[in-house]
């Protein structure tokens, strides 16, 4: 096998450090910053981080996932809870960090249940099963009365800042890179390019399957705490099916295991419906008939870097 | 026991209607091999061809509900086959998940639309068929649900013997079985396929006016959940199999009735998908699909 070029990042770990330096700049910046603005670099933020850590599923390891907004209602609504209910007094930003912690982990938590058993399908039926569990996930949610039943959480604490915001980014770009060049992490790419030659060869694809997962839904759930301390309410509706469509959107537009072009995908469908605005009336037509035509005209995604060797 | 046979006649009828839903998402998988998202926003189009057509037809009479009826069938059929014209033929060659997603963009596209054009607000459907009830014992048998069973029981017996009695059916058993076979012994591919859209897309409107005058409110969401539930009733019936599609319908609708008349009502829609989620582990195939091996 030739060796793959190190298209994304020479040293991740300088592009860690440059991304945290880059968040506490944009935070002591941030005042000056119209609202606007900063409500949008919040939300590309966040679903960079969902799209990212999807795309380490569906793209690297070639496992179609629609649940990934499950895992993210999972991540919001516990670290919702942490911070609601659980320890209101402590000092901000170390709550904030540990429910974001405890919301990835309960997460990825949900993503090895759901990845155990549902990880032996493949393709379309893959696909249907994660539907289905992100749609248990929040019919759960909606019967669970301390959390506000189907109404969900209200007056969460505005901890979400530029700051976190991309902290989360950095990281999640940086492990899912790290992961995936590393020796362990060709496994992934083994897997989606031949699951029955990686087999063959040794390779344990069920626990590389179920990493994948459960790194994905780690993230996912980060993610689901940041939206919900930015958003200050949390509704199971609102991490129905829908929302993880609008997730594998941005990976595949983006091109499938390609991380530097899942981001840009992430930030120009998050920015598309804003700058529709001014067609309101029509924009989610528009957002819907742009994907069509992308698809047909760009199956690989917007930004193809390399040719897939299968 | 009158409430068990009561509510399984609620199932029933209600499983009808996933059942012409679900036939139309195995016919589509099995001439394409790809899950039809619009679908379920072909159905939401029959229903509001329904609600045009009722306006200009006399309510409460069989004639004009099944001349409404048609009217539906006709032009979800002109959908479907518009839909695979310009959204899905171009990638005949393009990996599954493109097509997976292009789906995805023409439900989106469909929804979108219905809500600018028809309003996101629902609209009561006008009542098409007359209503009776008939005492049966002291079961109660509406007509509404003996014009589902009814209309459900002979859409199946027409499709079955399209398939299986004529020459276009032959030829779409044999696209389903091998594309490029078929194309080698003279079957055009792209007509058999369209004619399949036209088809499932003609059951759907059907069953869109059906689940219409049984719920008769209207929105350009409605199909989202029964559509959801009716790909889930033919993968358990076994994705491509006619009559596992109809036997998924019937059993989904009535353990769904059953579900949603017990102390667990609020978990209704998670249990469709958890029964699918039992099957699927259990049984992948379904139940009257065929197992495939994968080959190296």
């Amino acid at each position: 096998m030739e060796p793959r070029p190190r298209f994304l990042l020479p040293a991740p770990h300088w592009a860690l450090l440059g991304g945290l330096a880059l968040s506490g700049a944009a935070m002591a910046a941030a005042p000056s910053i119209d609202p606007y603005y900063l409500e949008i670099l919040t939300n590309i933020g966040i679903n960079v981080i969902l799209a990212v850590s999807l795309n380490l599923v569906n793209g690297y390891t070639g496992q179609f996932s629609l649940g990934h907004a499950g895992f993210m209602s999972v991540g919001a609504y516990v670290s919702a809870a942490l911070t609601l209910f659980v320890a209101p007094h402590w000092p901000t930003p170390l709550i904030f960090f540990v429910a974001l912690l405890a919301g990835g982990v309960v997460a990825a938590l949900a993503g090895f249940l759901v990845g155990m058993p549902s990880l032996r399908l493949r393709g379309d039926y893959l696909a249907l099963v994660t539907l289905g569990f992100g749609e248990i996930i929040r019919v759960i949610f909606q019967n669970i009365d301390s959390l506000g039943g189907a109404l969900g959480l209200n007056g969460l604490p505005p901890d979400t800042n530029i700051f976190w915001v991309g902290a989360w980014v950095a990281a999640t770009i940086f492990v899912v890179v790290c992961l995936v060049h590393s020796t362990y992490g060709r496994g992934f790419l083994a897997v989606r390019d031949d699951e029955i030659a990686a087999a063959a060869i040794g390779l344990n694809t069920t626990r590389y399957k179920i990493i994948a997962f459960v790194v994905g839904a780690f993230f996912a759930g980060v993610a689901g705490g940041l939206y919900g301390h930015d958003k200050l309410t949390i509704s199971p509706a609102g991490f129905d099916f829908t929302k993880s469509i609008e997730i594998v959107v941005m990976v595949i537009l983006g091109g499938m295991g390609n991380t530097l072009g899942v981001v840009a995908a992430a930030i120009i469908l998050t920015v598309l419906p804003e700058v529709l605005r001014p067609v309101a009336d029509y924009r989610m037509i528009l957002y819907s008939l742009i994907l069509i035509v992308l698809m047909i005209v760009r199956p690989d995604g917007l930004f193809r870097i390399r040719r897939r060797t299968s | 026991m009158i409430e068990f046979l009561q509510q399984l006649l609620n199932g029933i009828s209600l499983g009808a209607i996933y059942a012409l839903l679900a036939i139309g998402y195995t016919l589509v998988y099995g001439v394409l091999r790809f899950i039809n998202f619009a679908h379920a926003d072909v159905f939401m189009a029959g229903a509001f061809i329904g609600w045009y057509g009722g306006q200009f037809m006399p309510s409460n009479s069989i004639g004009s509900g099944l001349a409404v009826m048609g009217m539906a069938m006709v032009g979800t059929a002109l959908l479907g086959m518009a839909i695979e014209r310009f959204a899905y033929r171009p990638l005949r060659s393009a990996p599954t998940l493109n097509v997976l997603i292009t789906a995805i963009g023409v439900s989106l596209l469909l929804e979108y639309s219905g809500q600018k054009f028809f309003g996101a607000a629902p609209r009561h459907f006008p009542p098409l068929f007359p209503r009776r009830d008939f005492n049966v014992g002291h079961l109660t048998v509406s007509s509404d649900q003996l014009l589902v069973i009814g209309v459900t029981a002979v859409l199946i017996v027409l499709l079955q013997t399209i398939i299986y009695r004529t020459r276009i059916g032959t030829a779409m058993r044999a696209v389903s079985l091998n594309p490029r076979a078929a194309s080698l012994v003279g079957v055009n591919n792209n007509r058999i396929i369209s004619f399949t859209f036209a088809l499932g897309s003609a059951l759907a409107g059907a069953g869109g006016i059906l689940y219409a005058s049984n719920y008769p409110a209207i929105d350009p969401l409605m199909g989202v959940m029964p559509g959801l539930k009716a790909f889930v009733a033919a993968v358990l019936g076994g994705i491509g199999s006619i009559p596992g599609a109809a036997l998924g319908g019937l059993v989904l609708g009535i353990v769904e009735t059953f579900v949603g008349g017990s102390s667990l009502s609020s978990g209704k829609d998670a249990f469709a998908f958890a029964i699918l989620i039992v099957i699927l582990l259990f049984r992948p195939s379904g139940l009257l699909g065929r197992m495939n091996v994968e080959k190296v």
